[in-house]
């Protein structure tokens, strides 16, 4: 590997490579240009870095641990397995990192309503969470299907005073529940802030969203020093549109001794035509703002995307990992709904934790890895959000399996 | 001289506003589809937009979204959407087809394949919602350079410093999207038109053709009055929708198309 500036994105234009941009209408173009521009400022003004690392601290309980995973790591008999421990953050998932960074610019440039768009509704339940906290109206899109199968945090989102929007529209989950979103900034352009939950959108999301979750990879670095004095060998996080993987990535992109993985949902298997791997399935083209690897069919159509795991079920991914993956510093596998499922049990017995069916593909591929691999190997593995609200889709899973058995 | 140059010449010597029409190709099938699309410049098309169905409308209303799925569950596809134009050209060669729809599928069709293609079956102009001028490379560029017209979107929020950026590539004719929002929503005042207008004037020699939210020929007469173009859209669509057959669809399409040029008609310019 002879690049050594894969951090260097994105350019003025947004763009990753040819990844990113802003593909808006011009409806919409004044406002995300303003966007830069307040972001810009924003992360320049040392009052506001210190506003940010107070919440960091005080409210979501950073920095969280980087816990060594003493019984998963005897179990795979191989690599020597640390956990980042994201799941732990208030709200409990890394998606609040983002939507406190967040929240703070849309105070910063008076904004007066927030909207979001959610999936397995950790984004929706930490947008709500922090519109409480700064006394925001709050309206959250999330597909009808998603509803359906995310009844805990829609509950919580309710009891945090949002207001949820079903969409119907397509197959009812997180690209529809975008469209709808979007169609909303649209129609309220003066006062409202959109706040995206992952790292894929109009240029500066991309980024943006980045930054905000970078924390993870920067405070990994740190805790591995002090633990082992050293950089890991390898890092895992699974990927949806990517933001807690890129956000445990960045930090080590020029760092060219580790290893990175990010492993998208292969549903039944990326080679039949329900999954989410946009990389592994997909091919370029443009979306929400974006261009990026998207399934679609053969007249540019937006395929449906399918997974176990809401937080998965999206049919693009952030373009800076795109570019990451045509670049080849960064490499992307999949991990079947099964797959998942089994690491998600293994994780639980194990270690006594409940991961999120999204987090249970990275740790998968940890399981499947760490064996092969020497014991002084370091693999940390990004434990992305805790897997309470997943219990109905487990649940459901297991009464079919032992139905069939 | 292009068709849209050509049309709004026409226009401006006759002293009014045109009709522009927006359906989607493929809505509610092939034929039918085919069939309101050859019957719109009788019925008083004087420019007609055609939809190209994509899975994510982003910018539009229910409307359009739903005429969106109707044409592809039909099977509609952009070389469907092209094959259209072709059949419609064989006997009209003076109503413009400004094509209208977002970027993805032509990126997957290939853009050059694409330009030629659209060049080759009479395709006057574009519009395509997700590529501002920042992106203009891609696109507008390479249709420009094959005598295609790009026609861009204008909207409130597009303030006088971006305005320029604009219109700098723009041709045929300027579109101002009276409302901030999606397709079919709410309707602006004569007033917000009227002063959106003056201001566009002052950037702009093209024809300026305003849409969103214009549903009825009372409405339409109104916007003739202050604009060299009236777009409708949305309620067409409706009557798609709300049509029990193909026939009637093609019926009712071309029925409000008539009632709408008669509206836009009686208008006289000031």
């Amino acid at each position: 590997m002879t690049q050594t500036n894969f951090r260097a994105g994105p350019d003025a234009n947004g763009l990753f490579g040819e990844f990113g941009g802003r593909y808006v209408a011009e409806t919409l173009m004044p406002l995300v240009l303003d966007l830069a521009r307040e972001y810009e400022a924003a992360k320049a003004d040392p009052a506001f870095l210190e506003q940010l690392a107070y919440f960091q601290r005080d409210y979501i309980g950073r920095p969280n641990p980087l816990y060594f995973a003493e019984r998963l790591t005897e179990h795979c008999g191989g690599a020597k397995i640390f956990f980042k421990r994201e799941e732990l953050n208030h709200t409990g998932a890394h998606k609040v990192n983002n939507c406190i960074g967040q929240v703070l610019l849309a105070k910063r440039m008076g904004k007066k309503r927030l909207i979001a768009e959610t999936g397995a509704g950790m984004h929706g339940v930490a947008t709500a969470t922090v519109a409480a906290r700064f006394g925001l109206p709050c309206v959250i899109y999330m597909g009808a299907t998603d509803i359906e199968r995310q009844q805990a945090n829609v509950f919580r989102m309710k009891l945090l005073g949002a207001e949820i929007v079903p969409v119907t529209a397509g197959t009812g989950t997180l690209k529809d529940a975008m469209n709808e979103a979007l169609r909303d900034w649209v129609t309220n352009v003066d006062d409202t802030f959109y706040l995206i939950g992952t790292v894929a959108g109009p240029h500066p999301y991309p980024a943006m969203v980045r930054d905000f979750q970078s924390i993870i990879g920067k405070e990994t670095r740190e805790q591995l020093q002090a633990k082992e004095g050293r950089l890991p060998d390898s890092l895992i996080a699974c990927v949806g549109g990517g933001s807690n993987a890129m956000g445990l990535f960045h930090d080590f992109l020029d760092d060219a001794s580790v290893q990175i993985i990010g492993v998208e949902a292969g549903g039944h298997g990326v080679d039949t035509d329900k999954h989410a791997a946009s990389l592994n399935g997909g091919v370029p083209g443009v979306l929400h703002g974006n261009r990026t690897y998207l399934l679609q069919d053969a007249d540019g159509q937006i395929t449906d995307a399918h997974s176990i795991s809401a937080g998965l079920d999206y049919p693009g991914i952030g373009p800076e990992h795109a570019y990451l993956h045509e670049v080849k510093r960064v490499e992307y596998v999949s991990i079947t709904d099964d797959e998942a499922l089994a690491a998600f049990h293994t994780t639980c017995r194990l270690e006594g934790i409940i991961p999120a069916l999204e987090t249970s593909h990275a740790l998968a591929e940890a399981i499947k890895r760490a064996p092969t691999l020497p014991k002084d190997h370091l693999m940390v593995v990004c434990l992305s959000g805790r897997g309470d609200k997943d219990m109905q889709t487990v649940m459901s899973h297991m009464a079919a399996q032992e139905k069939q058995a | 001289m292009s068709r849209l140059e050509q049309r709004f010449a026409e226009l401006k010597a006759e002293g009014r506003s045109a009709l522009v029409t927006f359906i989607t190709a493929g809505d509610p099938g092939y034929d039918a589809s085919l069939q309101i699309l050859k019957g719109l410049p009788a019925a008083g098309a004087d420019v007609i937009e055609l939809g190209m169905p994509f899975t994510d409308p982003m910018a539009d209303g229910v409307a359009i979204q739903l005429a969106t799925l109707r044409a592809l569950e039909a099977g509609q596809t952009l070389a469907k959407t092209l094959q259209m134009v072709r059949e419609f050209r064989v006997d009209n060669q003076t109503t413009p087809i400004v094509l209208m729809g977002y970027y993805n599928p032509i990126h997957r069709f290939g853009v050059e394949a694409f330009v030629a293609q659209a060049k080759a079956v009479g395709v006057d102009g574009l519009i395509i919602v997700d590529l501002p001028p920042e992106h203009d490379a891609e696109l507008a560029t390479p249709a420009q350079a094959a005598g295609i017209d790009f026609i861009r979107l204008t909207t409130p929020t597009t303030d006088d410093v971006r305005l320029p950026r604009v219109l700098e590539r723009s041709s045929g004719f300027v579109y101002y999207v009276s409302v901030a929002g999606v397709t079919g929503a709410g309707s602006a005042t004569t007033e917000h038109v009227s002063s959106a207008i003056e201001r566009l004037r002052r950037h702009t020699d093209l024809p300026i053709s305003v849409g969103f939210g214009i549903r009825t020929p009372e409405q339409a007469a109104a916007i003739a009055k202050l604009s060299e173009g009236v777009v409708v859209g949305s309620a067409l669509v409706d009557k798609i929708a709300n049509a029990k057959t193909a026939e009637q669809a093609v019926g009712d399409v071309l029925e409000l198309c008539s009632a709408l040029a008669q509206g836009v008609r009686g208008a006289r310019k000031a």
